[in-house]
């Protein structure tokens, strides 16, 4: 099973589009031509979050997921990371 | 033609995405767009009976009109074809128009413009995909459908693509009856360019409906075909173009169904919206990108487009235990053989198709014709009127005959 640090900073990787739709959103990635999909808008939204929240678990939080449910949304970034559709920010100098 | 992309779906939430997708989605995730007619080439299945330019062609400032909207739209990316698209001579604008505005690009080609300085300059854009066409992994297999030439037209281009670290490129097959024992040779052809095979589905669309009858898959080479698909899994894509295939078993990767008007469509090079692009025939036609509202229009607003949209019921198909995976095939392989929508795939692997094309009346008359026919002429082409020709005799038979030219005072006189 695929694993995420959740206490570390991640974001969409840079060459990723994000187009919403009503069941969630499409990713493309141009650099892997890959096709992901996200299949509710609460992940859409952690998805969005990323870029600003200092940790994915931030991120979690500010889209409104509860404890409960973070283990699925973990699992989901994680899959997202593992295509690299999701990546590891690198630390402002 | 293309259909679906790879796809992966990371999920918290536990619908499956086909049953999301079959209501259609806000844009198309697969667009296919037939920039021209022409062709250098004219292969016999060729599924938009390409040659011949059209006049109606858009041009280049309505091409870039439908690239804006699509970048409005945010459609990833468009699958360009033909006819051979690289012939149009602002091809090369249009692509780096697309990808300046975040619109990728894959296109289509037989390989006959894509020279040493055309792959350097391909393989510099990360924006854009190539999908190099060979039917045969022998140049006898290939030629005998893409034409004399055309087998070393393609490798050509591919050791071009190659050599100027093309990364991933497509070699991109339709399967025939004749090259479906060569999908180990195809896999090696593509490994040796670096470039990953896709396979696709002969559709009897365009030209194809007159060989489909000679060239299409027995049924025990589809299910070979199927074994070698399963066997591969996603190392190669096929477009979902199989997912007939899956009622054998195990479904194939891909979305498994059928995306027209879903998930893809097709504009053609005069800017008509097709459903996909294996149905260019005006019941499958949505709309113009020419008209009010564009593309955009069309899309969301089409009749078409919301009918294909609507719960499908099964009709013949629905009491087969295997619907759930086929989903009763391809709507424009039952609709160009004479086939009913709402009944079993022509190449149904249950052999539900095949009792049903035995039962077709005779002849063709039955089978609707695709909408456009762009074939070069192999004859001269028909004149608008008739030239009315009468030969008779001269009444006056004892005169001696006078050109018209002729400027001789005397000419024709009667000298008795």
């Amino acid at each position: 099973m695929a694993t995420l640090n959740l206490d570390r900073a991640w974001d969409l990787h840079p060459q990723v589009s994000v187009r919403p739709e009503p069941f969630g959103a499409l990713l493309y990635h141009f650099g892997t031509r890959k096709l992901s999909f996200l299949k509710d808008r609460g992940l859409l939204a952690v998805v969005q979050a990323l870029a600003t929240a200092p940790t994915a678990r931030a991120a979690c939080s500010a889209a409104g997921v509860d404890d409960g449910n973070l283990p699925r949304y973990e699992q989901a970034l994680a899959v997202l990371a593992q295509s690299s559709m999701v990546v590891e920010r690198t630390p402002s100098p | 033609m293309t259909t679906t992309p790879e796809t992966s779906r990371p999920t918290p939430s536990a619908s499956r995405l086909v049953d999301l997708f079959e209501y259609g989605l806000a844009a198309p995730i697969c667009l296919t767009w037939e920039l021209t007619y022409a062709c250098n080439l004219s292969c016999t299945h060729c599924l938009s009976s390409s040659g011949r330019r059209d006049p109606r062609e858009l041009t280049t400032a309505e091409a870039k009109a439908v690239i804006d909207e699509l970048e409005a739209m945010q459609v990833f990316y468009v699958n360009i074809g033909g006819g051979e698209p690289t012939v149009r001579p602002d091809f090369w604008e249009l692509i780096d128009y697309a990808t300046a505005h975040h619109v990728g690009v894959k296109f289509s080609t037989n390989g006959v413009r894509i020279t040493p300085e055309v792959a350097q300059r391909l393989a510099r854009n990360d924006y854009v995909d190539v999908q190099i066409s060979l039917d045969g992994a022998t140049a006898d297999v290939n030629d005998a459908v893409r034409g004399p030439g055309s087998y070393d037209t393609a490798l050509r281009a591919m050791r071009n693509l190659a050599d100027a670290g093309m990364k991933n490129f497509k070699l991109s097959v339709v399967c025939t009856r004749h090259n479906i024992p060569q999908m180990d040779d195809f896999k090696a052809i593509a490994d040796r360019y670096g470039a990953q095979l896709r396979l696709t589905r002969l559709r009897p669309s365009g030209r194809g409906a007159d060989v489909w009858d000679e060239l299409h898959p027995l049924p025990e080479q589809q299910r070979e075909l199927y074994d070698w698909l399963v066997a591969h899994g996603e190392q190669v894509l096929t477009g979902d173009s199989f997912f007939h295939l899956s009622a054998y078993g195990q479904a194939l990767p891909g979305l498994n169904l059928c995306g027209a008007g879903r998930v893809v469509c097709l504009i053609d090079p005069v800017g008509d919206v097709y459903a996909c692009p294996f149905a260019i025939h005006d019941e499958f036609l949505a709309g113009n990108v020419r008209r009010p509202g564009g593309f955009a229009h069309v899309w969301r607003e089409s009749e078409l487009f919301r009918s294909l949209r609507e719960p499908q019921s099964g009709g013949a198909c629905a009491s087969c235990t295997f619907y759930d995976t086929c989903k009763g095939g391809c709507m424009a392989a039952k609709f160009f053989t004479g086939l009913p929508l709402d009944g079993p795939d022509p190449e149904c692997v249950q052999g539900y198709g095949e009792q049903l094309l035995a039962d077709r009346p005779k002849g063709r008359g039955h089978i609707p014709k695709p909408s456009g026919d762009h074939s070069h002429r192999t004859a001269p082409g028909r004149r608008s009127g008739p030239v009315d020709v009468v030969l008779r005799r001269r009444p006056d038979m004892d005169r001696p005959p006078v050109s018209d030219c002729a400027e001789d005072p005397l000419a024709g006189m009667r000298l008795t």
